[in-house]
C-alpha cells in the first residue's frame, strides 16, 4: 500500500467547512441533552393525559413504555452510531490484515478479537475479508478470532446497553464477547483444521490489489461518521421500532416473575433455553436491545439474557450460508459449536455470579 | 472504459452499482458497467471487502459505498 505524497482529502465538492460543522456538532449536543431530559415526562404526559389511558393497567404501561422507549434509542444509536464511525474512520480491513499477518497464535487472537470490533465491516464481505487473511497468511483460528467479534461485539450493542442499562452491562457484554471470540478463535486454531477450508481458497494465488491509502482530515472523519449515521439508521430503524414494540408488549402484558421461571437463575435449562430460542431468531443488534431491556426488567436472569441476545446476533444462519462457499461443513459445524458453548459458558457464568 | 463493480448482493453493492451507473450516465462518458457477483471471481481480483469497485484494472475503492463524486472523478 503506497500512500499518495500530496494531501489528497476526499475532494468532493460542496464539502461544509469544519468550523460550521464543530459549531453545529456542539449545538447539536447541547439539544440532545435538553431532549433527552424530557421523555420520561413527556411520554407519561402523552399516555395518561393526552389519550386517556388509566394508570396502572397494561396497555397503559406498554404504551408509555413505547413512547418513552423510542426516541430515547433513536437517539442513543444517533450518538453511538456517529462517533463509533469517527473512530472507525482511523481503520480499515486492509490495515487489520496487514497488521494481523503472521501474528503468533494467542497474541493474534487478542488482536484479531479487538479488531474486530473497531474495523468496518459489512456481513456480505465475510467471504472476501476471510480469503484474504487467509491468503495474507493469518491463521485460520486468527482470522476466526476477528469473525466472530465483529457481529457480535457489535459497537451499536455496547453503545445502547450502555445507554440503556447502564456501563456494567455494557462492559460485561463486551469483555464476554471478547472472551469468547479469542477462546473460541484459539480452539479453532489449535484443532487444526486447515484442511476443511474449500481447496479452490487455499489453491488460489492471490496477490492484493494496491489501493491508493486515503488521507483522511477531521473534517472527512466528521463526514464519515454522519454518513455512518444515515446509512445505519436508515436500515436499522424498523427493527429498532419493532423491537421495541416487543420489549413494550413484554414490560405492560407479560407478569412479574414470569421470566424469572423461563429465563432465570434457579433452573439448570434455562440457559441452554436461551441459546436455543436465540439462534433461529435473526435481528440486528440494535432491534434487539429494547427486548434485552424488557426482559430483564421482567425477571429474568442477566446470565439467560446474555446468552439470549449472543445467540441472535453473533450465530446468524444468512452467515453461515455465505461461509459455506469458503468453508467446508465440517468446520462450519466445528464454528457453530464452538461459539454456542462460549455463549453458553458466559450464561452459566453470569447466572452463578449475580 | 470498463467498470466493474464487485459484490456478493448485499443493499450495500446494489447501491454502489446504481450509484456508478448514474456517476457514468451522467458524465456521458463511454463505459460499460459489470456487476461481478461471484465470490471466487471477487477473491481473484485481489479485493478483500465488499463493496469495491475496479476502474480499467485500477481498484479504486474497497469495502464501502463510494459518492457519485467520487466515482465522477474517477471516470472522467
Amino acid at each position: 500500500m503506497r500512500s499518495n505524497p500530496s494531501n489528497t482529502s476526499l475532494n468532493w465538492d460542496n464539502k461544509p467547512a469544519l468550523t460550521l460543522n464543530l459549531f453545529m456538532g456542539a449545538a447539536g449536543v447541547v439539544v440532545w441533552w435538553l431532549v433527552y431530559q424530557q421523555l420520561p415526562g413527556v411520554s407519561k404526559w402523552l399516555t395518561y393525559s393526552l389519550l386517556q389511558i388509566s394508570q396502572g393497567s397494561h396497555l397503559g404501561a406498554s404504551i408509555e413504555f413505547f413512547l418513552y422507549d423510542t426516541p430515547k434509542v433513536m437517539m442513543l444509536l444517533f450518538l453511538v452510531v456517529f462517533g463509533v464511525g469517527v473512530i472507525r474512520s482511523f481503520f480499515t480491513p486492509e490495515k487489520t490484515r496487514a497488521f494481523l499477518s503472521g501474528k503468533s497464535e494467542f497474541a493474534g487472537n487478542i488482536f484479531a478479537a479487538l479488531l474486530g470490533i473497531v474495523t468496518p465491516f459489512c456481513s456480505c464481505s465475510a467471504v472476501p475479508l476471510f480469503i484474504g487473511f487467509v491468503t495474507a497468511g493469518v491463521p485460520l483460528g486468527v482470522t476466526f478470532s476477528f469473525l466472530i467479534a465483529a457481529p457480535m461485539v457489535n459497537e451499536i450493542a455496547v453503545g445502547l446497553l450502555y445507554g440503556l442499562l447502564g456501563w456494567k452491562v455494557a462492559a460485561i457484554y463486551m469483555g464476554t464477547g471478547l472472551f469468547i471470540a479469542i477462546v473460541a478463535g484459539w480452539v479453532i486454531g489449535r484443532l487444526k483444521l486447515e484442511n476443511h477450508i474449500e481447496d479452490w481458497v487455499t489453491q488460489a494465488n492471490i496477490a492484493a490489489a494496491e489501493i491508493e491509502e486515503e488521507k483522511l482530515t477531521w473534517n472527512d472523519r466528521f463526514i464519515y461518521g454522519w454518513d455512518a449515521v444515515k446509512e445505519i439508521i436508515g436500515r436499522v430503524w424498523i427493527y429498532v421500532i419493532l423491537g421495541i414494540a416487543v420489549g413494550a408488549g413484554i414490560h405492560g402484558f407479560v407478569p412479574e416473575g414470569m421470566m424469572a421461571s423461563i429465563m432465570g437463575k434457579g433452573t439448570w435449562w434455562s440457559v441452554p433455553l436461551s441459546v436455543v430460542i436465540g439462534v433461529p431468531m435473526y435481528s440486528n443488534a440494535a432491534g434487539i436491545i429494547p427486548v434485552v431491556e424488557a426482559l430483564l426488567g421482567k425477571g429474568a436472569a442477566l446470565g439467560s439474557v446474555l446468552a439470549f441476545m449472543m445467540s441472535v446476533i453473533a450465530l446468524s444462519l444468512p452467515e453461515m450460508v455465505i461461509l459455506r462457499k469458503v468453508l467446508k461443513p465440517r468446520l462450519i459445524g466445528v464454528f457453530v459449536g464452538v461459539v454456542a458453548c462460549g455463549i453458553l459458558f458466559v450464561g452459566y457464568l453470569f447466572n452463578t455470579l449475580l | 472504459m470498463e467498470i466493474k463493480v464487485l459484490g456478493p448482493g448485499c443493499a450495500k453493492c446494489k447501491q454502489t452499482e446504481q450509484i456508478v451507473k448514474e456517476a457514468v450516465a451522467e458524465s456521458g462518458a463511454a463505459a460499460t458497467v459489470e456487476k461481478v457477483t461471484d465470490v471466487m471471481e471477487i477473491a481473484g481480483y485481489g479485493v478483500f471487502g465488499t463493496p469495491a469497485v475496479i476502474v480499467d484494472g485500477d481498484v479504486k475503492s474497497v469495502g464501502k459505498v463510494p459518492k457519485k463524486a467520487e466515482v465522477a472523478g474517477w471516470i472522467k
